[in-house]
C-alpha cells in the first residue's frame, strides 16, 4: 500500500492540492477497507436479511423465493363463511411469548446488573489491602466464555446433584430440590442468576472507571460540611457518574436484547425463557421457515434500533465523546 | 462511636470477602468436579476429594476436541489480525484527520457493533454458502469482523485522538506522508492500545457461539465453545458432566492467565469511549 496523495501534488502544474485536502483524500483510502468489510460483513447480510422477511424463501431452496411483501409479518384471508383468519408473526403468540421474555429478562438483569455493579465499584473504589485481587478475582467471570458458564451453572444447578440445591437445602432456604433448569417457573430465575454472575463485573469495572475520576476534595468537602454518606452517595457520586453510568446501561441493555447462547444452552426448549434471537434462529435454520424466521429477525433489529434511538435522545447520551 | 466503626469495618470486609467467593466459585468448583470420576462425580463436595485426571485424558484424546481448539485458536487469531490492519488506518483517518460526516460514521460504526447479530444471520447465511465459505474457518473469519472490527477501531480512534498533536506535525513539516505517520510515528506509540483491543477482540472471537452454531456443520470444523454445548453421553439421560468439566477448565484456564496477566489493560480498554462523555 502507497499512499495515494503523493501523486497530484508530484505533477506540480498549477495548482497543487492543500495540505488539508491532501489528508482528506488519504482519509478516504485509508478508511475504504474497513468500510468495505463492515458493507460486506453487516449492511448488505443485514438487507438481505430484510428482503427475505418479505418473500416465501426456504432454507432448502435460498433462490427460489417468492415476493409476498409483508404475508410474514401478518396476512389475513377470509373464508366463505365470512370468518376472517390472521396468521403472521404479529398475530403468532409463540413470538409474542418471545418478545415478552426479552423484555423481562433485559429489564430485570439491566436493573440488577446496575446496582450490584454500582455497589462492587463502590467496595473496589475504597482503599483497603487486597484491592488488586478482588479486582482480579472480578474479572473471573467476564473472562469464562458464556458456553462454558452456562455449562458450569447448569452442574451447579442441576436438580439431583447439584450444589445450588445442596447448599440451599442446607441453609435452609428451600424445603425440597428444586429442577431449577428444567421447569418453567423457576427456568428464568436461572438465567438471570447467571447472566447477573457473568455480567456483574463489566458493569463493576465501568463504575468504577467514572468513580475514580471523581476528585477527592468533593468527597473531602463534604465529609467536613459533615453531610450523611447517603446523601452524599445520591447528590453528589451518583449525578457525577450518571454520563458513564447511562453508557455502561445502553450497552449491557443491547446485549441482553439480543441474549442468545446463555438460553440456548442453559434452558433448551424452554417457552418460559425463550427469546426473540432464540425463536429467530429456530425459525430460520431447525424449522426451515426461512422467511418467518428472517421477519422475526427484522423486527428484533427493528425494536432494538427504536429503543437505541428513544435511549439516546431522552437522555441526551453522549457517545462519541468528541466535543467535550 | 468505636463500636459503630468496628461494625462498619466489618461488615465491609464480609462484602469483599462475598464478592470474591461469588465471583470465583464456579470456576472453583468446575475444577473440583473435572477431577472427579465415576458415582464421585454426584457427591456435592465443597473441598477437593480426588485428583483423578482421567476426564483430561477423555477429553483430549477424544475424536475431535483437539481439532476444535486449533479451529477456535486460528479462527480468533485470523479474526484478530484482519480486524486490527483494517482499524488502524481507518482510526488514523477518523482521529486525525478532519472531513464532513466522520461524526456520523463514528456513530455508524458504533452503531454496527450494536447490531443483533440474529439480523444478519439469514443475510450472512446466502452470502456464506454464495462464497463457498460454509463449513469452513473462513466463513466465521469473515463474519466476527462484524463485531471485532466496529470495537477496534472505536478504541483505536479513542486512543489516537488522545496523542499529542505536535508529533504528528513535526513529522507533517519534515515531509512525511500519513502512510509514514501511521506506520512510523503512530505504531510505536500505539502498542498497548492493540494489545489491548487485540486481546479483547480474541477473547470476543474465542467466545462466540451463534455464528459458529449456525456456519459450521461437521464436527472437526466446529469451535471450542459449539463442542462443548454439543458434547453429549451415549443417551440423552447421561450427561457427561466429567469431561465437559475438563473441557471447560481446559479452553478457559489459557484466557483467565491472559486476563490476569493484562488486566490493566483490558480495564482500560473496557472503558475507553465508554467513560469520557
Amino acid at each position: 500500500m502507497t499512499s495515494p496523495s503523493t501523486s497530484p501534488a508530484r505533477a506540480g502544474t498549477g495548482a497543487e492540492l492543500s495540505l488539508q485536502q491532501q489528508r482528506v483524500r488519504s482519509a478516504f483510502w485509508f478508511l475504504a477497507p474497513m468500510m468495505v468489510a463492515l458493507i460486506a460483513a453487516a449492511a448488505w447480510p443485514l438487507f438481505r436479511t430484510i428482503y427475505f422477511s418479505l418473500t416465501n424463501t426456504t432454507l432448502s431452496s435460498l433462490y427460489e423465493g417468492e415476493w409476498i411483501g409483508l404475508g410474514n409479518y401478518l396476512n389475513w384471508r377470509t373464508l366463505s363463511s365470512g370468518k376472517t383468519i390472521y396468521r403472521g408473526t404479529l398475530v403468532d403468540p409463540a413470538w409474542w411469548n418471545a418478545v415478552w421474555n426479552t423484555v423481562r429478562f433485559s429489564f430485570v438483569s439491566v436493573l440488577l446488573e446496575t446496582v450490584l455493579g454500582l455497589l462492587v465499584a463502590l467496595v473496589l473504589n475504597a482503599e483497603f489491602r487486597g484491592r488488586a485481587l478482588v479486582r482480579a478475582a472480578i474479572l473471573i467471570p467476564w473472562a469464562i466464555p458464556t458456553i462454558v458458564s452456562a455449562k458450569m451453572w447448569a452442574w451447579m444447578l442441576n436438580d439431583q446433584f447439584g450444589i445450588i440445591n445442596d447448599l440451599f437445602l442446607n441453609l435452609g432456604i428451600i424445603s425440597e430440590k428444586i429442577a431449577w433448569t428444567a421447569s418453567d417457573a423457576t427456568s428464568m430465575y436461572a438465567v438471570l442468576m447467571v447472566d447477573v454472575w457473568k455480567t456483574t463485573p463489566f458493569m463493576a469495572l465501568l463504575c468504577l472507571a467514572g468513580l475514580q475520576m471523581i476528585p477527592r476534595d468533593i468527597y473531602e468537602a463534604a465529609r467536613i460540611d459533615g453531610v450523611h454518606p447517603v446523601k452524599v452517595f445520591f447528590r453528589i457520586t451518583l449525578p457525577l457518574i450518571r454520563p458513564a453510568l447511562m453508557v455502561a446501561v445502553i450497552f449491557r441493555a443491547l446485549d441482553a436484547l439480543r441474549i442468545f447462547d446463555l438460553i440456548y444452552v442453559l434452558t433448551p426448549n424452554s417457552s418460559a425463557t425463550k427469546t426473540m434471537s432464540v425463536i429467530s434462529r429456530e425459525n430460520l435454520i431447525d424449522f426451515d421457515k426461512f422467511a418467518y424466521g428472517s421477519a422475526q429477525s427484522t423486527l428484533l433489529f427493528a425494536i432494538i434500533a427504536l429503543f437505541v434511538a428513544a435511549y439516546i435522545w431522552l437522555g441526551k447520551v453522549n457517545l462519541t465523546g468528541e466535543n467535550r | 462511636m468505636q463500636a459503630q466503626s468496628l461494625i462498619a469495618r466489618t461488615g465491609f470486609y464480609i462484602a469483599v470477602v462475598a464478592i470474591v467467593v461469588i465471583a470465583v466459585f464456579p470456576f472453583y468448583y468446575a475444577i473440583l468436579t473435572s477431577f472427579k470420576t465415576g458415582t464421585q462425580i454426584f457427591e456435592v463436595t465443597y473441598w477437593p476429594t480426588s485428583f483423578d485426571l482421567s476426564n483430561y485424558r477423555t477429553v483430549l484424546t477424544g475424536r475431535t476436541f483437539p481439532q476444535n481448539v486449533l479451529n477456535s485458536l486460528f479462527v480468533a487469531t485470523a479474526t484478530v489480525c484482519l480486524s486490527l490492519l483494517l482499524a488502524v488506518t481507518a482510526s488514523y483517518a477518523l482521529a486525525r484527520v478532519r472531513f464532513r460526516g466522520r461524526g456520523l460514521l463514528l456513530i455508524t460504526i458504533l452503531a454496527v457493533s450494536m447490531f443483533p447479530q440474529i439480523a444478519v444471520l439469514a443475510g450472512l447465511f446466502e452470502l456464506i454458502r454464495f462464497l463457498g465459505l460454509f463449513n469452513t474457518p473462513f466463513a466465521l473469519i469473515f463474519s466476527y469482523t462484524i463485531f471485532t472490527l466496529p470495537f477496534t477501531v472505536w478504541v483505536l480512534t479513542t486512543f489516537m485522538r488522545d496523542l499529542p498533536v505536535e508529533i504528528e506535525e513535526a513529522a507533517i513539516v519534515d515531509g512525511a506522508t500519513p502512510w509514514v505517520i501511521i506506520t512510523k510515528v503512530f505504531m510505536p506509540l500505539l502498542w498497548p492500545a492493540l494489545v489491548t483491543t487485540g486481546l479483547l477482540a480474541f477473547i470476543g472471537a474465542w467466545n462466540e457461539f451463534l455464528f459458529a452454531l449456525t456456519f459450521t456443520s461437521s464436527e472437526t470444523t466446529r469451535t471450542v465453545p459449539v463442542a462443548i454445548a454439543l458434547l453429549s453421553g451415549a443417551s440423552d439421560k447421561e450427561i457427561p458432566w466429567g469431561p465437559i468439566m475438563a473441557a471447560s477448565v481446559i479452553v478457559t484456564v489459557p484466557l483467565v492467565v491472559l486476563v490476569l496477566i493484562f488486566q490493566r489493560k483490558i480495564v482500560a480498554g473496557l472503558t475507553a469511549g465508554g467513560v469520557k462523555g
